[in-house]
């Protein structure tokens, strides 16, 4: 039937596509199902309850470690953006100059690394420190978050810039606005959204890391997600179900919010 | 008096100075927390391990041999560490056909993506944009619940008579491979649609016109212009899957090792830092020989878009 033709058509796909998307969703629906099983077990259920959000938020080590997570991400996420956006200011709109490509390279250069191999690196690295100086706080952590999460927070800083032309920071030259100035006024709100968009990113990359935390950490410095490691680990309840899905919650909002600043170019 | 000319190198040099003033603390923090650390890597590898963990600050070549050999005992003759061979061959294995199945499952979805109407297409990408952005360690322990004998899977499975007893699916290399399939698909979605999502479709209109089927515009038309994208989206999963390390601790039960697991072990019971360090290069060193051959290959497909 030629009028029927359709030349996007591929026969097949539409079907993979749709069982990928179901695929992608169906594990994550079950376990925040499981979440609110009033039954101890993770199989079978036993009527809908709150009761496994109430114990994990009881549980100490839960809100502890859930602290830590925050205390080093939003840590790890200002300082990696700061960090990102005077490096994408100093990479872009400009001639090639000497050092550019190593520049590009060695911001990139965590993301080409399996995280183990850099886990590895830090354990070595640090470990030394820690005698050295006898410091054994969570400035390692911050340290190491910080490094991976700068090539993230870059990303979206860099695309914005290269976007932004430099007519209005000429013009404001032109009109005797210092160099400062005309950054405060001009560069930096118009690179607001990708900045923020940076953030965002580098914040979730942090809360997310378990295998650099994994090897860096010292006693007693879980994050969230290696505390849940830990009691995977050690046999499932739907306690850890819980946790999930409150993490869960959090990650979509954030990225809710960065699809919509990212997505606002123009 | 300095001439114009002057003036203008000076302002040149002086802008280059400003730029590497700018981006020398991200430059430090990852030379500190990052780079640097890789060294240091390299050295330990190249040391004898001490007793207790750490090592001691003395030459030896034993890491390296032992990545791949290992010495008799006895009569000090050296032989095929069969051991680390499967452990390398098993991960290279279950990289190579993670990253094959997640092509298999995620062009089809990126041309679906691509082809949807420009408004919905931006529901789709959020959609697969949810799961990138959200702990790997819960997507991975959520894909543990579906799999379990108890789980949804079997449930079923039993329910509908196929079986009579549990596939134990959980704690196999089928379970790894499922796992990273699936923490990793959008990985590899994300950079074909990114290059899909440009496809001049008068491109694949013309093939039509001149009557090709529809498996070979895919083949001739839609896969060389998507290609950067697929090598990108294949690089992106093949270097997570082989170090790997959440995935195959959750699902694999630490029976089914994998490199990342053998490396952990030198730093923890094993206690042999410099092996687990020449092991760690080693990794570092397969991942560089696949990015060379990502950089050749998009190098080499010049096909332009329009």
């Amino acid at each position: 039937m030629a009028s029927n033709f359709s030349i996007k058509h591929q026969p097949g796909f539409t079907a993979i596509a749709a069982t990928c998307f179901i695929v992608l969703y169906l594990p994550i629906f079950v376990l925040v199902i499981y979440a609110f099983n009033a039954a101890s077990s993770t199989s079978e259920w036993g009527g809908f309850s709150l009761k496994w959000f109430q114990s994990a938020y009881q549980n100490t080590q839960v809100i502890d470690a859930t602290l830590r997570s925050f205390q080093i991400g939003a840590i790890a996420a200002v300082l990696s953006t700061i960090f990102a956006t005077m490096a994408a200011l100093a990479t872009t709109r400009t001639a090639s100059y000497p050092g550019l490509t190593f520049k590009y390279a060695a911001i990139n250069q965590p993301l080409m690394v399996p995280e183990i191999v850099t886990g590895v690196a830090l354990l070595i690295f640090f470990s030394r420190i820690k005698i050295f100086t006898g410091y054994s706080g969570i400035g390692y952590l911050v340290a190491a978050h910080t490094a991976f999460c700068i090539p993230f927070a870059y990303l979206p800083i860099r695309a914005r810039l290269e976007n932004m032309d430099l007519t209005l920071e000429r013009a404001a030259a032109d009109l005797y606005a210092t160099p400062w100035k005309t950054f405060r006024r001009i560069t930096l709100p118009l690179l607001w959204p990708g900045i923020l968009a940076g953030l965002m990113l580098a914040f979730v990359i942090s809360l997310d890391d378990v295998v650099i935390t994994e090897f860096v950490k010292s006693g007693g410095q879980d994050t969230l997600p290696t505390y849940m490691l830990g009691q995977i680990r050690r046999g499932i309840t739907p306690e850890i179900n819980a946790i999930s899905t409150a993490f869960l919650l959090l990650s979509v909002a954030i990225v809710t919010l960065f699809f919509f600043v990212s997505r606002k170019r123009d | 008096m300095a001439t114009a000319e002057e003036v203008a190198k000076a302002a040149e040099r002086r802008d280059v100075r400003d730029r590497w003033l700018l981006s020398a603390p991200a430059l430090l923090v990852i030379l500190f927390a990052a780079t640097g650390p890789l060294l240091i890597v390299l050295v330990y590898s190249f040391l004898t391990p001490g007793a207790y963990g750490d090592v001691k600050w003395q030459f030896s070549g034993n890491a390296w041999t032992s990545v791949f050999l290992e010495r008799d005992i006895f009569d000090d003759t050296l032989s095929l560490a069969a051991a680390h061979v499967t452990i390398f061959w098993r991960s290279i294995k279950l990289a190579v056909v993670t990253t094959l199945a997640t092509l298999a499952l995620g062009f089809p979805t990126a041309y679906f993506m691509a082809t949807r109407s420009e408004k919905t297409r931006d529901l789709w990408l959020f959609l697969i944009t949810i799961p990138f952005w959200t702990n790997l360690l819960i997507r991975t322990f959520a894909v543990l619940q579906i799999i379990r004998n108890e789980g949804i899977v079997n449930t079923i499975l039993l329910k509908l008579g196929i079986v009579s007893a549990p596939v134990q699916i959980l704690y196999t290399d089928t379970a790894i491979l499922i796992g990273m399939a699936y923490v990793y698909l959008p990985l590899m979605v994300l950079p074909i649609y990114a290059s899909m999502e440009k496809l001049d479709f008068r491109l694949v209109e013309a093939g039509y016109d001149l009557y090709a089927t529809r498996f070979k515009v895919l083949r001739k038309i839609i896969f060389p212009l998507v290609k950067p994208g697929v090598i990108a989206g294949s690089i992106l999963v093949f270097i997570p899957a082989l170090g790997a390390y959440v995935t195959p601790s959750v699902l694999g039960g630490g029976k089914n090792m994998m490199l990342s697991n053998l490396i952990e072990l030198q730093f923890g019971q094993g206690r042999n830092w410099p092996l687990g360090s020449a092991l760690s290069i080693t990794v570092m060193i397969i991942v560089m020989v696949a990015l060379l051959a990502y950089v050749r290959n998009a190098g080499k497909s010049g096909v332009r878009h329009g």
